[in-house]
């Protein structure tokens, strides 16, 4: 874990000077910043703005961005069309989002090298059945997998993180196990086999810490398409329940409006537009750093 | 070499190639390492030497067939299931890497790695710290507790191969196989580290299997040497008499290859040729392309390896001939 992740602790974490050279390249500080800004939001959201979810005031109900509401206090981005302020909704979508893509990453890279790192390493019969497995379900479509089973069982956050970890695991299982196999053949894997040390132990100690560099790459591209994914079940009905307050119930519930209160689907929108996309550049970066050998 | 038991006999090792192009890449090897002597194994490079190494320590990849009798302390390594070939690994056979910036795990510090074997004997913290400072020590490490907190890439090429020969150590094994260990070095740092393997070979009795293509690095640490040419011996004896008497065009051919610094060239005499590649051997002698002696029945008949004297054996047709010119 030299290089900076999205988790916004990069200084802290590798030694000083890599990450000021990493941070030099705005093509990685302009994206990390956005990233680290909504982290923070995501972190102290009810901090920034308190926001009751259930609460409805009708006098305020589809005010315009900028208006005054009736406490007197002014609604910067709008309200809906149950006069819940928008802001507070983002804000409080955000810890959603981050909440929901953070636990179904670290439960997709968790499967994912459980699975691929043995699959990588003792290769055979088992290696086989795992990239048969990889093969039919990079066929099928994840949304459609992940709306068959949030559609099957009740609204509720677990069942969204496993329907979307269903197909989530996939990529990490691939990527760990090519770069386990690529690891096994360096020489110190094979020092380590001649000491006698138990298979266990090699992979462990000799394999896994090669895999953290590529791995935090793909948890920051994974990080996005779960976030728009459970933004996508959300926006169906299918997601969270009601009761919590998420970017794709937002946007559903501004739909009736578009033509004439377009803020409410507008800026949500725009959230998880720039979210995705910012950690989808990051991931874009780290990924080649480490294709390109960064990873010693 | 004709002790009682040897620590390490190979009796007619072959290697082969399986897969799409098939190969015998080692074509009936013989060798033996008596403890507390170091028998070198020589020969250029695709000659088949760490082959041989690796088929010893049980590292080859699938693709490749070993066949024989590999004898180490006289029970049958290719017989014995895989969970026993493991228990000796480390522990009755270690084995010294040719370049140990590879062979060392870059992201763990050295103490470590050296402490990956003895840490299974269950030592609490404190001993497990003596022992690690122990074995550096006695790998010839200055300030063993400072260099045990560093990691592989803080180290010089001395001490890297240093600390790999104290996790070979570590097992307390019975036979070193060294494969090239000094050839990453640079050459002042070379002989140190020889001294080092030799004085530890005789300090502890070790058993070693010597892998190199540098005569002048054979002719300091060996007392026997097996001289391979295309998978195959082309002579071996005591180390002093192959190398200043050679039987066989091909060790006299190296032995003459060797630059010295005592003759104004730089390089004596080269090999004429590019070395046989074991996968297309040429019929009859495989030197015989490059055989100043070469005549019509070398092309044809495969010259057997034979006594030329007490300890000593050759497979030239014209040994005898060799050895007397």
């Amino acid at each position: 874990m030299r290089f900076p992740g999205n988790t916004g602790k990069a200084v802290q974490r590798g030694t000083p000077r890599t990450a000021t050279r990493v941070f030099k390249k705005w093509t990685v500080a302009v994206p990390g910043m956005i990233v680290a800004i909504y982290l923070l939001v995501a972190l102290f959201g009810p901090v920034i703005a308190p926001y009751d979810p259930v609460a409805t005031n009708l006098t305020d109900r589809l005010l315009c961005p900028g208006c005054e509401t009736s406490s007197g206090s002014i609604a910067w981005l709008g309200t809906d069309a149950t006069g819940r302020d928008m802001f507070g909704q983002i804000v409080a979508g955000t810890r959603t989002s981050v909440l929901i893509g953070s636990l179904t990453v670290s439960l997709c890279a968790l499967v994912g090298l459980i699975i691929g790192l043995p699959a990588g390493y003792f290769g055979g019969l088992a290696d086989l059945a795992l990239s048969r497995v990889i093969d039919i379900l990079i066929a099928f479509p994840s949304i459609v997998l992940a709306i068959v089973v949030a559609g099957l069982f009740p609204r509720g956050l677990g069942v969204v993180v496993v329907a979307l970890s269903l197909s989530g695991w996939v990529s990490f299982a691939r990527l760990s196990r090519s770069a386990t196999m690529s690891t096994k053949e360096r020489e110190w894997v094979a020092a380590a086999r001649v000491m006698g040390v138990p298979a266990r132990s090699v992979l462990v100690r000799h394999v896994l810490p090669f895999l953290a560099g590529p791995m935090v790459a793909l948890i920051a591209l994974e990080f996005g398409l779960i976030i728009l994914g459970e933004a996508g079940l959300s926006f169906l009905g299918i997601g969270l329940p009601a009761s919590t307050v998420s970017w794709g119930q937002s946007i559903a519930s501004g739909k009736e409006y578009l033509a004439t209160a377009w803020w409410i689907s507008a800026f949500p929108g725009i959230a998880l537009a720039l979210l995705v996309i910012m950690v989808g550049l990051l991931g874009d970066q780290l990924n080649s750093r480490y294709q390109r050998g960064g990873s010693r | 070499m004709t002790k009682a038991e040897p620590l390490l006999s190979l009796r007619g090792i072959t290697v082969d190639l399986t897969g799409p192009h098939p190969a015998r890449i080692i074509d009936g090897v013989d060798l033996t390492v008596q403890s507390g002597r170091a028998t070198a194994l020589i020969g250029e490079s695709g000659s088949g030497k760490t082959v041989i190494g690796n088929a010893v320590i049980g590292l080859l990849p699938e693709t490749m067939r070993t066949q024989g009798e590999l004898l180490f302390e006289g029970r049958a390594l290719l017989e014995l299931p895989e969970s026993q070939r493991r228990a000796l690994r480390g522990r009755g056979i270690a084995m010294i890497f040719q370049d140990p910036l590879a062979a060392l795990n870059p992201s763990q510090r050295i103490g470590r790695q050296v402490a990956e074997i003895p840490r299974r004997h269950g030592l609490r913290r404190a001993e497990l710290r003596q022992t690690v400072r122990g074995l550096l020590e006695r790998a010839g490490i200055p300030r063993p507790e400072e260099r045990a907190r560093a990691y592989p890439h803080q180290l010089s090429g001395g001490l890297r191969q240093r600390a790999m020969i104290a996790m070979a150590l570590s097992g307390e094994p019975r036979l070193l196989v060294a494969d090239e260990p000094t050839t990453a070095l640079d050459v002042t740092v070379q002989k140190r580290i020889l001294d080092l393997l030799a004085g530890l070979q005789r300090q502890f009795g070790l058993g070693m299997l010597f892998i190199s293509h540098d005569l002048r690095v054979v002719s300091h640490v060996a007392d026997d040497v097996v001289v391979l040419y295309a998978g195959r011996v082309a002579e071996s004896g005591p180390a002093r008499e192959v190398l200043t008497h050679p039987c066989h065009p091909y060790t006299r051919a190296l032995a003459l290859s060797v630059p010295s610094v005592h003759t104004a060239s730089l390089i004596a005499q080269p090999i004429q040729g590019a070395a046989a590649n074991p996968a297309d051997r040429p019929s009859g002698c495989a030197f015989h392309p490059r055989c100043p002696l070469a005549q019509e029945r070398c092309a044809v008949e495969v010259p057997p390896l034979r006594d030329t004297a007490p300890g000593r054996r050759a497979a030239c047709h014209f040994a005898a001939e060799v050895a007397n010119a």
